[in-house]
């Protein structure tokens, strides 16, 4: 692998976990080099969430080797606990408590000590933009601020490997745009980050590595640009009215592809502008109306269809 | 000989103690916060006792024996006998409370954020059994206050008043780790509310509320052994001076029993996955 540093801050290998019959991990091998944001990227049900649970102890796996921080998960899950820091996708705060007072919850648990403890709370309120809000009860707070307390109180203890299970899921663009700043700049104090999402724009963003889940298994790794290199070019997509128009289109552009749900057709392009006049110009000499033109570059949504062979449609009923 | 030899424990040390105090601190400030509960678990024993003294007291009262001449002076003595019974339903209402707020407790992600923190794991069990320790002698106070301002007179010095609190915590002890553990086995916080309803019940099926002689024979049987029968018996006889004999060493092994037990499907409970 590409680790660079002597020891990575999360190794598996082999690792398999099993419901019953239902298989959720079957043989998953990843390497985190430290100081990284790892992304593992999967629809709902792919196993991301088993993972995070197995990597952060909730779980114990069914087999493989599993480190953090240098500690294998199930013979030394005390000294795995101590490294690490785990926000997940439903907020682990307690709501009849205040924003304050769950932060202090969190540094009477690491042992700061009272005086410690309030400068630690106070600290990170302001950094997250809750002094204002520290003494109203959790419950209270919308779902931007809970996540911001919710990484916040992961941040008390100063982890050195966080987990972020799909940290932004029902975010509004605005809080998760905070979210990723927050990311960006923990990285930058050293912090090695295990993302999970299913959102490919956040894993693009942020991850330095990407692993695509499926069905349990690693189908494919590396980093943003490696995975986009690995499947087909960009393509210009054509939008009619009516089936005659695509017909008509269809007969002079023998390269296109028909979209199944739609009055569409994708033709591969490399998007530029002689190519785009070249397609134009075919179309004007047979006077084919075209409702509406738009120009795609390959983005990691064309990575993770062509890579999960376009199962997207159990997002929703997984 | 040097202790080097064992291997050194993987990570910094535990403090359950500490962590212990911290979760009951977690505790004590959610029931400030949600005192409804509270006031449910107070009210509840408040509201049977009036009943039992004041609408069903005259007549019972007379049932009991004794030199009751008129429906005020078997009034008097129903107090007497019903209020032992009416503590101990105080202690099971706030058990019910416990396993409730176990219940709530583990459908949110906090307890998930405790499982992933290097903590001592019991704490957070031990946070709620003193909280509701706590809660069930701020309830108590309150119900045998009650009690004494409609005609309990219990006869209890200052040592027999130290004896009964004893007791009363070792009660609510063992009854507080069976609701953990019933909180803990309940998937949804209804279940968890109904789980320990048996423990409001057991009063009534055994001498609490009239003597166990005037049951029919298969009843009887019951009532006489089982826990709350022999917890009562000490309590009448801690509290209104009469002679108690082996009942304090039954209660006292129910207890420790109950608690014991308790505490063991609790720790097992919460360390399953889930």
């Amino acid at each position: 692998m590409t680790t660079t540093q002597p020891r990575p801050a999360i190794a598996v290998t082999g690792l398999r976990k099993s419901f019953g019959d239902h298989v959720v991990l079957d043989g998953l091998d990843l390497t985190v080099a430290g100081g990284t944001v790892f992304s593992l990227l999967g629809a709902n049900g792919a196993g991301k969430t088993t993972a995070v649970k197995i990597l952060s102890t909730l779980l114990r796996p069914d087999a493989g080797d599993v480190r953090v921080a240098g500690h294998d998960v199930v013979r030394e899950p005390d000294a795995v606990r101590a490294a690490i820091g785990v926000t997940g996708q439903f907020s682990a705060v307690d709501k009849l408590l205040t924003g304050a007072e769950n932060l202090r919850l969190m540094a009477d648990l690491h042992h700061l000590g009272r005086a410690a403890g309030r400068r630690r709370a106070a600290e990170l309120l302001e950094l997250f933009e809750l002094t204002e809000a520290a003494g109203k009860p959790a419950g209270a707070y919308s779902g931007g601020m809970l996540r911001r307390l919710d990484l916040a109180m992961t941040l008390v203890g100063s982890p050195q490997v966080i987990f972020l299970d799909e940290p932004t899921t029902g975010l509004d663009p605005r809080s998760r745009r905070d979210m990723w700043q927050m990311v960006r700049e923990l990285v930058a104090g050293g912090v090695t980050i295990f993302l999970t999402t299913q959102y490919l724009d956040e894993a693009d963003e942020l991850a330095d590595r990407i692993a695509v889940l499926d069905r349990g298994r690693v189908v494919a790794e590396g980093t943003a640009e490696q995975l986009k290199r690995r499947i087909p070019g960009g393509h210009i997509r054509l939008r009619f009215a009516d089936p005659q128009s695509l017909d008509a289109a269809l007969g002079v552009l023998g390269e296109a592809v028909r979209e199944n749900d739609a009055f569409a057709l994708r033709v591969p392009s490399d998007g530029s502008l002689h190519s785009l006049k070249t397609l134009i110009g075919r179309l004007d000499e047979r006077a084919v109306p075209v409702d509406e033109l738009s120009v795609h570059t390959p983005d990691l949504d064309d990575v993770f269809l062509a890579l999960t062979g376009e199962r997207t449609d159990e997002k929703v009923t997984a | 000989m040097s202790t080097l030899s064992v291997p050194a424990p993987a990570g910094p040390r535990f403090h359950p103690l500490r962590d212990s105090v911290t979760m009951l601190r977690r505790n004590l400030r959610r029931m400030l916060r949600y005192p409804s509960m509270t006031v449910m678990l107070v009210g509840m024993p408040v509201v049977f006792l009036l009943l039992f003294v004041y609408v069903l007291g005259g007549t019972l009262g007379a049932g009991l024996g004794g030199a009751v001449r008129s429906a005020a002076d078997g009034r008097a003595a129903y107090a007497n006998y019903v209020s032992p019974a009416i503590i101990l339903m105080t202690i099971a209402a706030t058990v019910q409370g416990t396993a409730i707020s176990i219940a709530m407790d583990m459908t949110e992600g906090i307890i998930a954020r405790f499982r992933t923190m290097h903590i001592a794991r019991v704490s957070v069990l031990t946070g709620h059994v003193l909280g509701s320790v706590l809660q069930a002698m701020f309830a108590l106070a309150i119900v045998i206050g009650v009690a004494v301002l409609v005609g309990f007179r219990p006869t209890a010095g200052f040592v027999g008043w130290l004896a009964t609190a004893g007791f009363l915590v070792a009660v609510t002890f063992a009854l507080v780790w069976l609701s953990v553990a019933l909180g803990l086995a309940s998937k949804t916080v209804e279940t968890a509310s109904n789980a320990p309803m048996p423990l409001i019940l057991l009063p009534f099926l055994g001498s609490g509320f009239v003597p166990t002689e005037s049951m029919p024979a298969g009843l009887r049987w019951f009532a006489e052994y089982q826990p709350f029968t022999p917890i009562i018996e000490t309590l009448r006889g801690l509290l209104l001076g009469e002679r108690i004999g082996n009942e304090a060493w039954i209660a006292l092994g129910w207890c420790a029993a109950l608690a014991l037990g308790g505490y063991l499907w609790s720790k097992r409970l919460y360390n399953r996955e889930r």
